[in-house]
C-alpha cells in the first residue's frame, strides 16, 4: 500500500514535523476525548489504526470489535484519545455492544463522536447516525470506503449532506490513509470550538409521539439546563429504558 | 436537581407512554429511516441502479446457494485443517529440536554448575520449563498457520456467508444465526470464542453460544486427534490411504462436535433456556481482498502471541503439579501411581484407562499438554525402559516409538477412538473456564458448562465402548 498516492498535506513537512504524532496506547495527559462509532464492517478500526498507529486487528464481518480499544495521537500541541467503540447498526436495542457504545457517547462525553460510515451502504448506516446524533452535538461524519465508492459508481455530494446532517462531512478510504489529515484538522476543529454543529434531529415522527417528546425534554431541560440531549432522554424514557430511568435518579446527567 | 421533579417526569413518562401506544418504538425506527432516504435523495447518485448486478452478488449465489453452499463450506474447512496439519509438522519439530535438544541440557548443566539440588532442577527444568517448552513446540506452528488463514477468511468476507448458510439449522436448534461466527473462532480458541459471544443480543441465546463453543475442536485439541488418527486409525488401513483416512477421522471429529454443538444448542433451548429465537440483520459484506502482509503481521501478534501467552502461564503450573505427582511417595507408590489405580476401574468402563482420565485431570489448564503426559504416565507405570525419568514430560522422536509406548500401556484402537472422542467431548480449559466465568459472571453456568461436555463425554465414550465390546470383540 507504500506505493499508493498519498494527499498532498500528508507529503507536506510541515504536517509532518509540527502536525501528527501518533501515540500508540499511551493515552495519559490528553486534552479531548475523540469516540469512534459506527456500524460494524465500516472500516472503523482501520481508521482508528490510521490515528493512533497502532494495529488493532481489522477484520470483514460485522461485529468484530466487542470491547472499547482505545490509543491517541497528538496534534498540534493538542493530545487526542481515541475510544473505539464496538461497531452497532442502532443504539436503540440492550445488547451488550450497543450498551457499550450508546453509554459512551451517552456519559464519557466525548469532545468529539466521528461516525464512520459506509459511503457504499449511506442509507442503512444513516439510521445510526441519526440516533448519535439526537446524543451529541458535536460529531463528524467520515464517509469511509470512498474507493470502493468510486468502483460501484456511487457519486455522494458531500456539501448536501453535510447540510442535512449539520456536521462535517469528510471522505475517506482510510485502507489508502487517503483523507485521514482532513479527518484530524476536522476533528481539532470541532474539539476546540472552531466549527459549531447543528446536528439534525429526527423529522418524520408522529404528531402525537413529537408533543410527548416536546413535553418531556421541556422539563427535562428545566431540571438539566447543561445537557444536549434531552430529546434523546424523552425517547428513552417513553421507551421504558431502566438505564436511563436510573441515570436520571441518580443524576448522573448534571 | 429536584428528586422530586425527577420522579414527577418519570411518572408523566409513564403516562405519556400508556397514551402515545405499543408503537412507539417502531413509528420511532420508521421516523428514522424516512429522515434517512430524505437525506440520501438529496445526496446520492448512484449511476449503478440499472447496471448488471455486482460480481460480489455472483458470488454469493454460489456460495450461498442451496447446492454448493454446504461443500464448499466443508472443503474449506478441509483445506484449512490440511494445510495447517501439514504445515505445522516441520516448525514443530524444528522448535522441539532447539527448545528440548539445545536449550534444556544447557539449563540442565548450568544448574549442575550451581549444584541445584537433584528436585529444584526437577521440579524447575524437568516440570515448569519442560511443560512450557511443549506447549511452544506443540502449540505455535499450527496457530501461526491456522489463525493468519482464518484472518485471510475473514478479511475477504467469507465468515458472514457461512452464518447465512447455517442460521436455518441455528433457528431450527433454537440458537443464534450469528453463533455461527462464534463456533468459527472457536475453532482457534474457545476462549476467543467465547469473548466474541457478545455480538448476540439476547442473554439467551448468547448463554447457549457460550455453553456449546466447547464443541468447536479448538487449537490445543488438534495435535492430539492427528497424532491417535495417525497412529491407530491411519495403521488400520493400507499404507496408500493411510493418510487421507487419518485426515478423514480428525475431520469427522470435528464435524461430530458440530453435530453434538447444534444439538446441545437445541436440547438447552428446549429445556434451560427456553424462549424466542430472535431476528436479526445479518449484512453480507462485500467482499475485499485481504491486505496479505498485514493480515498475517496482525493476526500472529494479536491473536497467536495472546493465545500461546495464556497457554504458558497456565502450562508451567501443569508441569510442576506432573513433576511432583509422579516424585512425591504415599508409602509405596508415587501420587501419580495411586491416582492411576484408583482412576483405572472407571477408566476400563469408558474404554479409556487410569493413565487418560489422571493426563486429562492434569492438563486442564492446557490441552495442548495431554499427549505428552499420557506417554509420561504410561512410562512411569508400565515401568519401559524409555524416556526421561520420573515426572518428565517428553514425546517420543517418532510415531512408531510413540505408538509402541501407547500399546505396551495397553492401548487399543478403542482406546485411541474413545481418547479422540473425549478429547472432543470434556470440559472446557482452564482458560476458557475462567472466560466464561469472565463473560457470564455467573458460577451456575460457569458449572454447566464446565460440567455438561465432560457428561457427554462419559456416556457417549461409555456406549462406544460396550458397544465395541460386544460387536467387534
Amino acid at each position: 500500500m507504500d506505493v499508493l498516492p498519498h494527499s498532498n498535506c500528508e507529503n507536506c513537512e510541515h504536517f509532518n514535523a509540527d502536525g501528527l504524532k501518533k501515540l500508540g496506547v499511551d493515552t495519559t495527559d490528553f486534552d479531548y476525548i475523540v469516540a469512534l462509532a459506527g456500524n460494524p464492517n465500516t472500516g472503523k478500526s482501520t481508521v482508528f489504526n490510521a490515528l493512533t498507529g497502532l494495529r488493532q486487528h481489522t477484520g470483514n464481518w460485522p461485529g468484530k470489535t466487542v470491547t472499547r480499544a482505545e490509543g491517541a495521537f497528538q496534534y498540534n500541541e493538542k493530545k487526542y484519545k481515541l475510544v473505539d467503540l464496538p461497531g452497532t447498526y442502532s443504539l436503540l436495542s440492550t445488547s451488550e455492544d450497543e450498551e457499550v457504545a450508546r453509554n459512551f457517547i451517552l456519559f464519557g462525553k466525548p469532545d468529539v463522536t466521528v461516525i464512520v460510515v459506509d459511503a457504499n451502504r449511506l442509507e442503512r448506516n444513516l439510521n445510526l447516525v441519526l440516533q448519535i446524533l439526537e446524543i451529541t452535538d458535536k460529531a463528524v461524519l467520515c464517509l469511509n470506503l470512498m474507493d470502493e465508492a468510486k468502483r460501484n459508481n456511487i457519486e455522494i455530494n458531500i456539501r448536501s449532506l453535510a447540510k442535512d446532517l449539520g456536521i462535517p462531512v469528510v471522505p475517506a478510504s482510510a485502507r489508502y490513509k487517503e483523507g485521514i489529515p482532513e479527518l484530524i484538522q476536522t476533528i481539532s476543529d470541532v474539539a476546540s470550538g472552531k466549527i459549531i454543529c447543528k446536528p439534525h434531529r429526527i423529522k418524520n415522527i408522529p404528531k402525537d409521539i413529537e408533543e410527548a417528546v416536546r413535553i418531556l425534554s421541556d422539563k427535562i431541560k428545566k431540571e438539566f439546563p447543561n445537557i444536549p440531549n434531552s430529546r434523546w432522554i424523552a425517547f428513552r424514557l417513553l421507551e421504558g429504558d431502566n438505564q436511563i430511568i436510573e441515570a436520571l435518579e441518580s443524576g448522573v446527567f448534571v | 436537581m429536584d428528586k422530586k421533579n425527577i420522579h414527577n417526569i418519570i411518572a408523566l413518562a409513564n403516562e405519556l407512554r400508556w397514551k402515545i401506544g405499543d408503537d412507539f418504538h417502531d413509528n420511532l425506527a420508521e421516523g428514522i429511516y424516512a429522515d434517512a432516504a430524505e437525506i440520501v435523495e438529496d445526496a446520492i447518485i448512484d449511476k449503478n441502479r440499472d447496471r448488471k448486478e455486482r460480481l460480489d452478488n455472483k458470488i454469493d449465489r454460489i456460495v450461498t446457494s442451496r447446492v454448493w453452499g454446504f461443500p464448499i463450506m466443508f472443503s474449506i474447512l478441509a483445506l484449512v485443517l490440511w494445510i495447517t496439519i501439514k504445515g505445522a509438522n516441520y516448525p514443530s519439530a524444528f522448535l522441539a529440536d532447539i527448545l528440548l535438544g539445545d536449550v534444556r541440557p544447557m539449563l540442565k548443566s548450568f544448574a549442575a554448575s550451581l549444584n541445584f539440588p537433584w528436585w529444584l532442577s526437577g521440579f524447575l527444568i524437568d516440570g515448569v520449563y519442560l511443560a512450557v517448552a511443549w506447549v511452544i513446540a506443540v502449540m505455535l506452528p499450527p496457530m501461526a498457520i491456522f489463525f493468519p488463514l482464518f484472518t485471510l477468511l475473514e478479511d475477504f468476507g467469507y465468515l458472514p456467508r457461512v452464518a447465512f448458510n447455517l442460521d436455518y439449522l441455528f433457528k431450527k436448534s433454537g440458537a443464534h444465526g450469528k453463533q455461527a461466527l462464534t463456533m468459527s473462532m472457536g475453532f482457534g480458541c474457545n476462549a476467543a470464542g467465547v469473548v466474541a459471544t457478545r455480538i448476540i443480543d439476547s442473554p439467551r441465546e448468547r448463554l447457549i453460544a457460550i455453553i456449546t463453543n466447547n464443541f468447536s475442536l479448538c487449537n490445543g485439541r488438534w495435535p492430539t486427534q492427528i497424532l491417535l488418527a495417525t497412529i491407530f486409525i491411519g495403521a488400520v488401513v493400507p499404507a496408500s490411504l493411510s493418510s487421507i483416512v487419518s485426515l478423514g477421522a480428525v475431520f469427522g471429529i470435528a464435524v461430530l462436535g458440530i453435530f453434538f454443538m447444534f444439538f446441545v444448542s437445541w436440547a438447552l433451548s428446549k429445556t434451560l433456556l427456553k424462549g424466542e429465537v430472535s431476528t436479526f440483520n445479518l449484512e453480507l459484506p462485500p467482499y475485499r481482498p485481504p491486505d496479505f502482509w498485514r493480515t498475517i503481521y496482525t493476526s500472529i501478534i494479536d491473536r497467536t502471541l495472546i493465545v500461546l501467552w495464556r497457554a504458558i502461564v497456565f502450562a508451567a503450573p501443569a508441569g510442576a503439579v506432573i513433576w511432583l505427582i509422579s516424585n512425591l511417595y504415599i508409602g509405596e507408590q508415587s501420587i501419580a501411581a495411586w491416582m492411576i489405580h484408583y482412576l483405572d476401574g472407571f477408566g476400563f468402563l469408558i474404554g479409556l484407562n487410569g493413565v487418560i482420565l489422571l493426563a486429562y485431570i492434569v492438563a486442564i489448564p492446557a490441552n495442548e499438554i495431554v499427549i505428552p503426559t499420557i506417554l509420561m504416565l504410561t512410562v512411569l507405570v508400565t515401568g519401559l525402559n524409555v524416556g526421561e525419568g520420573a515426572g518428565v514430560m517428553f514425546e517420543l522422536d517418532s510415531v512408531n516409538d510413540t505408538a509402541s509406548v501407547l500399546k505396551a500401556g495397553g492401548w487399543t484402537l478403542l482406546t485411541a477412538i474413545n481418547v479422540m472422542l473425549f478429547s472432543l467431548l470434556h470440559n472446557p480449559c482452564s482458560t476458557t473456564i475462567y472466560t466464561i466465568y469472565k463473560e457470564t459472571k455467573s458460577m451456575k453456568w460457569t458449572v454447566l458448562a464446565s460440567i455438561l461436555p465432560v457428561i457427554i463425554g462419559f456416556v457417549v465414550t461409555f456406549v462406544v465402548a460396550q458397544l465395541w465390546r460386544i460387536f467387534v470383540n
